[in-house]
C-alpha cells in the first residue's frame, strides 16, 4: 500500500474548482452512505449547476406559455427565451445560423432524425453506410433499423488495441456505393477522441455526407462545427450540465432544407388542408408539437455557463484530472486500463483483477464514489476487449484531484476485499 | 444498507470456489440465464430423475453476487424434489425482493439467509436472483431465462 498520493495542482492555476462546485448544490447536498459524494459518472449525465435550475425556474414562475402562437405577453416571453436558447446553442457549435440549429430531446432522437429525414430519403438498396466500432448503441441501431429496411449495407471501422480507429481501415471502406458516414467524436466508453476533421474529409472527397455523435465531445472539448466542416452534429443537454429531454442537432442548412420531416404535427407546418400541407421552413420543420420548452431554456443556460467558464480551460482541467487517475490507477496492481488511446477526453474505463465491474460499483458506492458499471451501451466494445463490462471513471470540470484519491482508495479497498 | 454486509465471507467463499460449477454429463434439463444489462450470463444443467434432483451443475460469467448465489442454490437443491426446489425458488425471490421476511417460522430458507441484504441493493436484485430464474426456467423445460420483461423482479409479475 502506497502513501496518500501527492495531489497535484490543476495546469490552470486560475481554475478555482471550490468555486465552481459551490455552484452545484448536488455535490454537497448528498453523502452516500456518509460519506462525501465523488461524483464520477458524468458521461452518464451531469449536474446541474444553481444558475440552470434558477433559469428553469424562472420560466416556469414567470415566462411559461406556448411558443410560436399567442399573442400575449407570456407566450412572446416564452418564445424569446426559446429561440434565444437555440442561439447559445448556435454559438456553442459556432454554426453560421440558428435555423441549423434543431431542438430534440437528446443525441439519439438527432440520430434518427438524421436517420429518417435525410437516410429513409436518400439511401437505398446496396447502398454503403459507415460507422466505426466505437459507437453507442444509438449510432448503430438507427442505422441497423435503416439497412434492414432499404436493403442497405452497414460497414464498420475496426478499432485497435489502444481503442484507437484504424485510419487506414476506415478509409479503405469507402466504395462508389457508400452513401453515408455516422462517427463518435468522442468513445462513451473508452473515452478516445476521433480524428473527427480527417475522417470527414476523406468522407467529403468523395462528396458524402457524415454525421458526428457529439454526445460525449460537447461536455468536454470546444466544439467549432464549421471548422470540424461536419454536415450533421448531435448532443445531449443533460450530459453538458442541462436538464433530460433537452438536446440539439446541428445540421448545414442545404441538406436540411432537402430532408424530409421526422414527424408530422402542428408547428412544422405552413398550411395544411385535406388536399395538400406545406412545411415550415427549417428548423420548424423538424419540430412538431409543443415541444420541451422549459428543458431547451435550461440546456441554453447550461450552455452559456459552460461558455463562460471557457471549453478550453473545461478541457484543461479534465485533461489534468484524467492524466492523474490514469497514472494513480494503473499504479495498482491488478488493474487493466481499457482504452488507451493517444488522444482521450476525461474517461477511464477498467478492470480490477478478476473482480466483476458489478461488484466494484456497489463497493466504490460504499465509499461515496458513483461510477458507471456495465457495458455503457457500446457491446461491440466491450466484444471488441473482450470483457463484458468495465467500471468507468468519468470526469467533469467540477470534480478534483481529491475525487480521484477518494476512487484510488475505494478500489484498494476492493481488492482487499476480495484478496 | 452496508454493502459490506452483503459481501460477506462465505459469499466471497462461495465466488472463488463456487461448488458445482462447470459441465454436466447427461443433463435432463438445461438453460441459460442472461441478465442483459449487466452481462450476467450463465448455464444451469440438471440430472433429474424420479421427480429428484439427482445433479445439478453451472458455468458462465458473472459478478459475485450472482455466482455466489448460483454456487448456494446448486448447494441447497441437491438431492431434493423437484417440489422442494420451486419452494426454494419461491423462498429467495420473496426473500431478495423483500415480500417476505426469511426469518418467518417455517421459512425454508436456511442459509440462504446471507442474501437477504440484497433487498436494500436494487440494483443487485438481479444478480442475486438470475440462477433461480434460471433453475425455475429449466424445471419448467424454457431454454432461456431473463431477468426482464414480465420476469422482472423488481417491476414484472412473477412468472
Amino acid at each position: 500500500m502506497s502513501a496518500t498520493p501527492l495531489r497535484k495542482p490543476s495546469a490552470d492555476t486560475a481554475f478555482d474548482v471550490e468555486r465552481i462546485r459551490a455552484d452545484f448544490p448536488i455535490l454537497h447536498n448528498v453523502r452516500p452512505h456518509g460519506k462525501p459524494l465523488s461524483f464520477l459518472d458524468n458521461a452518464a449525465s451531469s449536474q446541474m449547476p444553481q444558475q440552470v435550475i434558477d433559469r428553469i425556474v424562472r420560466y416556469e414562475t414567470h415566462e411559461h406559455a406556448n411558443i410560436h402562437r399567442g399573442v400575449h405577453l407570456l407566450s412572446t416571453l416564452a418564445t424569446e427565451a426559446y429561440e434565444g436558447a437555440r442561439r447559445s446553442v448556435q454559438r456553442f457549435l459556432n454554426a453560421k445560423e440558428d435555423r441549423e440549429i434543431i431542438f430534440t430531446t437528446g443525441c439519439t432522437e438527432g440520430v434518427n432524425l438524421v436517420m429518417h429525414g435525410y437516410g429513409r430519403k436518400f439511401i437505398g438498396a446496396g447502398d454503403e453506410i459507415i460507422v466505426t466500432h466505437l459507437e453507442h448503441h444509438s449510432n448503430i441501431v438507427p442505422w441497423q433499423m435503416l439497412c434492414e429496411e432499404k436493403g442497405a449495407k452497414l460497414r464498420v471501422a475496426p478499432i485497435d488495441d489502444r481503442g484507437e480507429v484504424i485510419q487506414e481501415a476506415y478509409d479503405a471502406l469507402f466504395n462508389e456505393r457508400t452513401k453515408f458516414v455516422a462517427i463518435s467524436h468522442v468513445s462513451n466508453a473508452l473515452g478516445t477522441i476521433n480524428p473527427v476533421r480527417r475522417m470527414i474529409d476523406v468522407a467529403h472527397a468523395r462528396g458524402i455526407p457524415v454525421l458526428v455523435d457529439g454526445a460525449q465531445a460537447a461536455p468536454h472539448i470546444a466544439v467549432d462545427v464549421q471548422a470540424l466542416d461536419c454536415d450533421f452534429y448531435a448532443f445531449s443537454g443533460h450530459k453538458v450540465c442541462g436538464p433530460t429531454g433537452s438536446g440539439a442537432l446541428y445540421g448545414k442548412a442545404a441538406l436540411l432544407e432537402k430532408m424530409q420531416p421526422f414527424k408530422g404535427g402542428g408547428d412544422m407546418i405552413l398550411s395544411v388542408t385535406f388536399e395538400k400541407t406545406t412545411f415550415n421552413t427549417i428548423p420548424h420543420k423538424f419540430e412538431a408539437g409543443t415541444p420541451p420548452i422549459m428543458p431547451m431554456i435550461g440546456l441554453g443556460a447550461a450552455l452559456d455557463y459552460l461558455s463562460a467558464i471557457g471549453m478550453d480551460r473545461i478541457a484543461a482541467h479534465e485533461h489534468a484530472l484524467l492524466e492523474y487517475a490514469t497514472e494513480q490507477v494503473s499504479a495498482l496492481d491488478g488493474v487493466r486500463i481499457i482504452g488507451t488511446a493517444r488522444e482521450k477526453a476525461a474517461v477511464l474505463s477498467f478492470y480490477v483483477g478478476e473482480v466483476h465491474p458489478h461488484d466494484v460499483g456497489t463497493l466504490l458506492d460504499e465509499e461515496g464514489v458513483a461510477v458507471r458499471t456495465g457495458h455503457h451501451c457500446a457491446q461491440p466494445v466491450m466484444q471488441r476487449f473482450g470483457v463484458p463490462a468495465t467500471v468507468r471513471a468519468s470526469f467533469a470540470f467540477y470534480n478534483t484531484f481529491a475525487e480521484v484519491d477518494a476512487l484510488v482508495e475505494a478500489i484498494r479497498k476492493v481488492q482487499k476485499l476480495f484478496g | 444498507m452496508d454493502s459490506k454486509q452483503l459481501y460477506q465471507e462465505v459469499i466471497l467463499d462461495h465466488n472463488r470456489k463456487p461448488r458445482n460449477y462447470g459441465p454436466l454429463e447427461g443433463a435432463t434439463h438445461v438453460s441459460e440465464g442472461l441478465n442483459p444489462l449487466c452481462g450476467d450470463h450463465i448455464w444451469l444443467r440438471l440430472r433429474v430423475a424420479d421427480d429428484r434432483i439427482d445433479a445439478v451443475a453451472f458455468e458462465g460469467q458473472s459478478c459475485a453476487i450472482c455466482k455466489a448465489s448460483a454456487s448456494m442454490m446448486t448447494a441447497s437443491i441437491k438431492g431434493r424434489s423437484v417440489g422442494e426446489a420451486e419452494t426454494l425458488v419461491t423462498a429467495f425471490r420473496g426473500m431478495v425482493t423483500g415480500e417476505v421476511d426469511p426469518s418467518t417460522p417455517g421459512n425454508p430458507i436456511g442459509r440462504l439467509a446471507v442474501f437477504s441484504g440484497v433487498k436494500d441493493l436494487p440494483s443487485r436484485v438481479k444478480c442475486a436472483i438470475l440462477p433461480w430464474h434460471t433453475l425455475h426456467a429449466a424445471l419448467g423445460s424454457q431454454t432461456v431465462a431473463t431477468t426482464e420483461g414480465a420476469q422482472d423482479p423488481m417491476g414484472g409479475a412473477p412468472s
